[in-house]
């Protein structure tokens, strides 16, 4: 048995794990999970657990339903929120099919496929996230979101209640093994970031479904309710999930070049024009609610036009400033990808949008020099500057469009997540909006 | 198991049958470069070095194999009587001796005694630097009598590490120790890995591995406090 198998059996007898979870995740990105007991761990390496996948969002049809999930033995972890008598821990899955091949519905196995093809090409990629969430009182729609505090901008204060959620959130999540870098109340009242350290981009979209459910568990402690949704308040700013990214090429990153004068190297010259060309094709994905779009909309430091920039908040990729001595540290920030995005399919489709553009050698366009929230229409279509998809339903039309999703999503996905996401529109379309209410029916 | 490093080369017919007889895989080099030419993946497994012929070069190899990030153990000298006054000043050069001529029992016996005090024997051993403790035979680890929850990388990193503490090793050398094979990420998995660590460690104990300006990693105090 593998050293990591035996490693994971071994601690689960010594620490008396009563139950091991197995997690998993749908089409979604929604977090699923299988409890077995600790007997069935080493039957669960060798075979998988067998269940029916024609009950999870995006998996089998009813007629071939059954799967298997098999443990990643590397993702072994206790939960440190386990009662200590009954310790339990986690530990992420691949679904396989009965035959043993890998399952085509199962996102984790996508983004595998995609950085095995960067890797195949010398790069392991790697992403380092800035989650945004809202604490409200309570998740019932019918009482709405209602912030937990009245703070801002990196305020700090001693009434700050979720300040002492953040700061437990964060010990778990360092207890789990994810490190974090920086954590802050953002700009609206409630509203907080959660930045997580770089790691190559499976173990991230591991540590972004583990977050979403640890801020969530920790709120749910205090009767309090954490939220992702991309835009839970029309006047105050949504929540996105910037995300940094890097190449590195063994020890070097590949994006670093001196000598250019925006630091950048022709690798990730050629990686931002390739995420430029195909923006518009991945944003079903990255943004993939109703209501993510309506954080992408101008003057909410969320961006709108395809764009790229050093040092200007309203571009779609920004280019952060590096240190002269931190050359590993070059990256560049996607800033469109929101917190309900699926971590898999989204990294899957970044990464392989970059990558085409270095297989194609794209030529970078000119940086976005103004403030492009004050860019008119008119302005932008005399600049020849895209727009990101204005609704689902945009974004969904160019996905449809594109072989590179296609591609990256495997046929299985790609079909389920365009039926799902149109279903998700024409029910949307025939919704009357309180905004209409208010608007018309006064008046007309 | 990997198999010894004997010097010289040929081996002492009497070494060559007794170590054959014990069943330990062998083999003989000459001096420093052909013993790293000859180097086994994952390391010599020890050293058998007879001084009594040429002690020069013998302690020449000692010195060669003992130094530098990866020191050879577990090390065994043969001299013979007239030799035990050129023991003195050399002893970090080797773990134990035995005098020429030998008895291939007694021979036998300390080399399996070595073994087992380099952790390569049957019994638990414990990795143990201050408040931290490694049980490498039931996997686990606690630091001040809590129970650290590790994954399997970050357990073979920290015990690693921990056998070694106050030396400085590179990302390339800590890849190729504890990983062992060209693990996706490359390099920079050691950092993740590192960063992970010290996030179980907790803030109090995040200090032990300590980062060494564009060289790499170091756990601990070295013994000399240096």
């Amino acid at each position: 048995m593998e050293p990591q198998k035996e490693y994971v059996l071994r601690t689960v007898e010594e620490r008396g794990v009563r139950l091991v979870r197995l997690w998993f995740t749908d089409v979604l990105g929604q977090h699923k999970s299988v409890a077995i007991t600790p007997a069935e761990l080493e039957a669960a390496f060798e075979e998988g657990v067998q269940f029916d996948g024609s009950a999870i969002d995006g998996f089998s049809r009813i007629q071939e339903s059954d799967v298997l999930a098999v443990p990643d033995a590397g993702t072994f972890e206790l939960l440190p929120w386990a009662d200590a008598s009954e310790p339990s821990a986690r530990i992420f899955c691949d679904i396989h099919n009965p035959d043993g091949t890998s399952f085509e519905g199962d996102p984790r196995q996508v983004l595998r496929r995609n950085l095995e093809a960067a890797q195949a090409e010398g790069y392991s990629f790697f992403c380092a996230p800035e989650v945004e969430f809202f604490y409200f009182d309570t998740g019932d729609p019918a009482v709405g979101p209602k912030p937990v505090d009245q703070a801002s901008y990196f305020d700090l204060t001693t009434a700050d209640v979720s300040g002492s959620l953040r700061k437990r959130t964060i010990h778990m999540l360092e207890a789990m093994g994810i490190p974090v870098e920086y954590s802050f109340h953002e700009v609206s009242p409630s509203q907080h970031e959660i930045d997580l350290r770089y790691t190559d981009a499976l173990e991230m979209a591991d540590n972004v479904m583990t977050l979403r459910l640890v801020v969530r568990k920790i709120a749910m402690d205090d009767g309090l309710f954490a939220s992702f949704m991309p835009k839970p308040f029309t006047d105050e700013q949504g929540s996105g999930m910037h995300t940094h990214m890097s190449l590195f090429e063994g020890d070097t990153n590949a994006f670093h070049d001196a000598d250019n004068e925006y630091g950048l190297s022709e690798i990730a010259q050629h990686f931002i024009a390739g995420l430029l060309v195909h923006a518009r094709e991945i944003t079903a994905v990255t943004n993939q609610l109703v209501n993510s779009y309506k954080r992408l909309v101008v003057g909410d430091e969320a961006p709108v036009y395809v764009s790229w920039a050093r040092n200007n908040r309203s571009a779609l990729i920004r280019v952060p400033v590096v240190k002269p001595n931190k050359a590993s540290s070059t990256r560049i920030e996607y800033r469109a990808l929101d917190p309900a995005a699926n971590p898999y399919l989204a990294f899957s489709l970044v990464l392989a949008a970059g990558m085409r553009g270095i297989a194609k050698g794209y030529e970078l366009p000119a940086e976005a020099q103004e403030n492009l929230y004050r860019v008119s229409r008119n302005e932008a279509r005399a600049a020849d500057l895209a727009r990101l998809p204005t609704s689902l339903d945009e974004a969904v039309d160019e996905m449809e469009d594109s072989d590179l999703v296609r591609e990256v999503l495997g046929e299985h996905i790609f079909e389920w997540f365009i039926r799902n996401k149109r279903a998700e529109w024409s029910e949307y379309q025939r919704h009357v909006t309180p905004f209409e209410l208010n608007r018309y029916l006064p008046n007309i | 198991m990997e198999p010894l490093l004997v010097f010289p080369d040929p081996a002492p017919p009497e070494l060559a049958q007794a170590l054959d007889l014990s069943g330990y895989p062998w083999k003989a080099v000459a001096d420093e470069m052909t013993a790293k030419r000859d180097e086994p993946d994952d390391g010599w497994a020890g050293a058998i070095v007879v001084a009594d012929a040429d002690p020069e070069a013998a302690f020449a190899l000692c010195r060669g194999i003992r130094k530098g990030e990866m020191p050879l153990e577990p090390l065994l000298l043969l001299v013979n009587g007239t030799q035990l006054g050129e023991l003195e000043m050399r002893d970090e050069l080797f773990d134990d001796f035995c005098l020429t001529p030998f008895h291939p029992r007694e021979l036998e016996a300390r080399v399996k005694h070595l073994f087992w005090r380099a952790g390569q024997g049957t019994r638990p051993e414990l990795v143990q630097y201050g408040d931290l403790v490694l049980n490498l035979e039931t996997y686990q680890a606690a630091i001040g009598g809590r129970p650290l929850d590790l994954t399997y990388m970050e357990y073979e990193l920290l015990k690693f590490l921990a056998s070694h503490p106050g030396k400085v090793f590179t990302r390339e050398t800590l890849l190729s120790r504890v990983w062992g094979y060209d693990y996706y990420g490359g390099a920079r998995t050691v950092d993740v890995h590192v960063r992970r660590l010290r996030s179980k460690l907790g803030e109090e104990h995040a200090g032990l591995i300590q980062t060494v300006r564009s060289v790499g990693y170091s756990f601990g105090q070295s013994r000399w406090g240096l």
